[in-house]
């Protein structure tokens, strides 16, 4: 007899990041009974990793940024495959999201007339990014965190309990989406998981659920991303009915370290640029002038002296083309290694020492200089900094309505890295702290709005679906002698890394698709040794599954779309397309089990949202008949 | 690449033991590097919180040869070649499995911490703050949460019978991030600290902040500020002295501890209590000072004929005595 512990809520919001936890505050604030799952403890979520900040066009530090220059920024960035409704929605709102976050109690740095001060970035024209040093990312988890604790006081007084509308449930991992079937339609009905302490299972029934979830990096080697990074909303998504969109495209950060390997994959932060750092080959060459593509070549500096200008005064000078976004650099970096200029542990240095005195170092970039001091002895203001690009962002996810967060099932919501979308192509620095609050509101106010609509017709859980989700989830434990949950995840990084990495050629992504089904057998019979409780043998075994039906996703999207553009650079069509811009890629899943990719137009921009744009800067990315 | 000695504990709440491994150790490789590869190579079901193997979540807490130190963190060259690393679950909670241990102490108390209050006469986008008076703050808001400090402190660790009275050091930076919070319109936290979060327990030991991975000063920036102050107010004499003549409703209502700029207003009613020293008044505002950190002096450049006035050129005179903590002995 199994037991399951049952639970009756509004909303449940998977997912206790930044996205998560502003969706919960939202739903708790309509007034919804609301739970929170989180993967790991409360608080450690990936947010915390974001170090830049949290780019909102306030004008506090340039008065001529607004919402249409964050939205151009946008656009650009992402090259004009963002869903323009949601590039739209973030840069108008991204302001009162973080406004909102002082009322919480976030402390950001300020400007000197005391507003919250701004800060440059990679692929932004006005200093835009709120941020707390370079500990923006705990600065908004925490003060999310602490907004729900708030809450919850308000509940005790209330109601006599602090999870009387709000709870908590952490560590704790969902399985499966229970979907109401009756009438024809699949409505969301629930979910089903366990809790990581004890091993024992647990159900939630709850109409409306927010995927907060995140990325999918444990799928790469190197990766700055945590263990939690499996996909699962992605995954959930799939085998719940929704689709994903746009998954070819990964963000490649272009400067994580590579060495020592304690540090591999930890990022070094954009603002290392920012404030001056350089990116040198082992020849010594300062190598990114040579790496402007045509599109930039008119907003960045031709040399050195004119980039160095820039640092000081940015009206009258263009800016370095180390500040190129993150693709480019990326992209630049890979061909000096690839050309036998980077160093042993495949990389080239990042130098801030030789260029700026170290206690200004010090006080711009403490937490990156004590990161690297106390975990690889490295100091930075004496030498330089071993970087390449590493696996950290999924532009692609869950497709969702641009208002409303909804992803096509009925009840089910998704919002942060695992929608899909807003980015397009490539994100922006900066831009997914404030996707998360902005998006993550909005998908908290839309759950919330769509239980009211329910009435007599809140879905039912269907026993069945529960007896499968319970067998699915012991069969790694039962199994004796199956294959060992590491080895699989090793391997599959093994071949994510090695063919649908960061530059991809047709042969390889072939030969990735026939890897992975060759995966796709050995993890049916993945195996996990020892019991129920604590086993994170166990609980990465069921990860596998969902790691692995991403990656398809992936490997197939990526193989499909014969350019290169943003997150996704293909050695054999190295060129943009403008035919390629009016097309997403959609994954779905069929009954089977198998990937679905088909192609979906684009939504077709506003005629007051093009006029933002000059006709030429738009001829780069639109096929004439679009232009005319 | 070499093969080093570990002992690691392994159990649950029933009990446990010490096993001893052989694992592989390379290069530039952390403690957490060396979990890892034990639950790859040996031990799958192995017990052990992680995340962001950066030092920056404060989840793979543990004792490392008895010190409290994040895996992640601590390298393997601080280590000996011959030397066997002993790793084993925080003592301080109680044990779930393996490494992992039971922390809803730290949660349950940071609930019971009365939260930020916003200031009620500023709108979103409103707020104003200097750097140089967020910065006090910002120090705790630091905090990762690895629990380490709250681990180490006396008061709890091996005394089960504190916790419920005793918040430890995790709360009281919290505490005093929100008392030195420019816009927090709370003006109690310290008594709070004091009078339901234990903080007379604490006797300065200093244990919190060695181990903090933050380097937050725990201590001296936080505890010791905050003691002092309660025990100005405790002690003052006038105020003992007006506690004893007074009575109750002459004293004014909720007195926050010491003359804080930030002060919020206190109703005073008419004819009772002599002045209410807490009551917000607008803290001087220094001289307007050129880039270079100095008084405009040149005549030229300056819209008035004078020095800046001590007292901040916003300020005109007569001012007027009713915005003023003073109260005149023959009223």
């Amino acid at each position: 007899m199994i037991n399951i512990e049952k639970h009756w809520y509004d909303v449940v919001v998977i997912g206790a990041g930044g996205a998560g936890l502003r969706a919960a505050i939202e739903a708790r604030l309509a007034g919804k009974k609301v739970a929170i799952i989180s993967k790991s403890l409360f608080g450690k979520a990936h947010t915390v990793m974001a170090e830049g900040g949290a780019a909102a066009a306030m004008g506090n530090v340039n008065p001529n940024d607004n919402w249409m220059v964050h939205f151009r920024d946008t656009m650009r960035g992402g090259k004009f495959l963002n869903n323009y409704r949601m590039a739209e929605l973030h840069a108008k709102e991204a302001p009162e999201r973080i406004w909102e976050l002082e009322t919480y109690g976030a402390l950001f740095d300020r400007t000197k007339d005391g507003k919250i001060s701004q800060r440059n970035f990679g692929g932004h024209e006005y200093p835009r990014l709120a941020h707390v040093g370079d500990r923006t990312g705990l600065e908004l988890i925490r003060t999310l965190q602490q907004k729900i604790v708030s809450l919850q006081q308000e509940d005790k007084a209330q109601h006599g309990a602090y999870d009387a509308r709000l709870r908590v449930f952490a560590e704790c991992t969902i399985t499966e989406l229970l979907l109401d079937e009756t009438g024809g339609e699949k409505r969301i009905a629930g979910a089903f998981g366990y809790h990581r302490e004890s091993g024992e299972f647990v159900l939630f029934e709850a109409p409306a659920v927010v995927l907060a979830t995140g990325g999918v990096g444990r799928s790469y080697k190197v990766t700055s991303n945590s263990w939690e990074y499996t996909g699962d909303g992605h995954a959930l998504a799939l085998r719940a009915g929704a689709k994903l969109i746009n998954m070819e495209f990964l963000q490649f950060h272009p400067t994580g370290m590579v060495w020592p390997p304690s540090v591999r994959g930890i990022l070094v932060t954009e603002s290392v640029r920012g404030d001056g750092g350089v990116l040198k080959n082992t020849e010594g060459k300062r190598f990114m002038f040579e790496y402007v593509p045509d599109v930039f070549r008119k907003q960045y500096a031709e040399t050195p002296e004119e980039g160095d200008r820039w640092y000081t005064d940015p009206d009258n000078n263009r800016r370095p083309p180390e500040l190129l976004p993150r693709d480019e650099v990326a992209r630049a970096i890979n061909s000096e290694v690839k050309a036998g200029r980077g160093t042993k542990a495949g990389g080239v240095y990042l130098d801030i020492a030789s260029r700026r005195p170290a206690a200004e170092i010090l006080k711009k970039l403490p937490s990156m200089y004590h990161q690297f001091k106390e975990l690889a002895d490295v100091d930075i203001t004496t030498q330089p900094m071993e970087v390449g690009p590493t696996c950290h962002y999924v532009m692609g996810g869950v497709e969702v309505d641009p208002d409303t967060a909804s992803a096509g099932v009925p009840g089910l919501y998704a919002a942060g890295e695992v929608s899909g979308g807003m980015h397009g192509s490539n994100r922006l620095g900066g831009n997914s702290l404030s996707d998360l609050l902005v998006f993550g509101k909005r998908a908290g106010e839309y759950a919330a709005s769509y239980t009211d609509t329910l009435g007599a017709k809140r879905p039912k859980v269907d026993d069945k679906q529960v007896a499968a989700a319970v067998e699915e989830a012991l069969t790694p434990l039962a199994r004796d002698g199956g294959e060992n949950p590491y080895t699989l995840q090793s391997d599959l990084q093994d071949v994510m890394g090695d063919l649908v990495g960061i530059i991809r050629r047709k042969g390889e992504l072939q030969e990735s698709l026939s890897r992975l089904s060759e995966l796709r057998e050995r993890i049916r019979k993945v195996g996990a040794a020892g019991g129920r409780r604590y086993n994170p043998g166990w609980h990465l075994a069921l990860d596998l599954r969902n790691m692995l039906v991403v990656s398809e996703c992936t490997a197939k999207a990526a193989l499909e779309r014969e350019e290169s553009r943003g997150g996704h650079t293909r050695e054999d069509f190295p060129k943009m397309d403008s035919k390629w811009r009016q097309v997403n890629l959609v994954c779905a899943l069929t009954p089977d089990g198998d990937v679905d990719l088909t192609h979906q137009p684009i939504p077709t921009m506003t005629p007051d949202l093009l006029a933002l744009f000059d006709k030429s800067e738009l001829a780069k990315y639109m096929t004439d008949k679009e232009l005319s | 690449m070499t093969l080093r000695q570990f002992k690691v504990w392994r159990g649950d709440a029933a009990g446990g033991e010490l096993n001893d491994y052989k694992v592989e150790v390379n290069e530039g490789e952390v403690v957490l590097d060396v979990i890892h590869r034990l639950q790859a190579t040996q031990e799958p079901d192995l017990a052990c919180r992680w995340n962001c193997k950066a030092g920056k979540c404060g989840s793979c807490s543990m004792e490392i040869n008895g010190m409290p130190r994040l895996g992640c963190m601590t390298r393997m060259s601080t280590f000996e070649e011959d030397e066997t690393i002993t790793i084993t679950p925080l003592r301080t909670f109680p044990v779930i499995r393996d490494l992992v241990t039971d922390v809803s102490f730290n949660y349950t108390k940071a609930q019971e911490m009365p939260a930020f209050a916003p200031p009620a006469d500023l709108a979103p986008g409103e707020y104003r703050m200097q750097q140089i008076d967020v910065e006090r703050s910002q120090e705790f808001r630091k905090c990762i949460e690895c629990f380490l400090c709250q681990n180490t402190c006396h008061v709890v660790r091996d005394h089960d019978e504190n916790k419920p009275a005793f918040s430890g050091p995790r709360l009281f930076i919290r505490a005093a991030e929100l008392d030195m919070h420019p816009l927090d319109a709370r003006h109690d936290r310290k008594e709070i600290a004091q009078q339901s979060q234990g903080l007379g327990y604490c006797n300065i030991t200093k244990c919190c902040t060695e181990v903090c991975p933050e380097h937050i000063k725990i201590t001296d920036n936080a505890i010791i500020p905050m003691k002092e102050r309660v025990v100005d107010r405790r002690y003052d004499p006038l105020v003992v002295f007006g506690r004893k003549i007074l009575r109750r409703d002459q004293l004014a209502a909720t007195v926050p501890a010491g003359p804080t700029v930030h002060a919020g207003p206190v109703t005073v009613a008419d004819g009772q209590a002599p002045v209410d020293f807490g009551r917000e008044t607008r803290p001087p505002q220094p001289a307007e000072v050129n880039a270079a950190g100095h008084v405009n002096l040149n005549e030229m450049l300056s819209d008035r004929a004078a020095a800046a006035s001590p007292f901040g050129d916003d300020i005109t005179f007569p001012i007027n005595p009713n915005t003023l903590n003073y109260y005149h002995p023959e009223r």
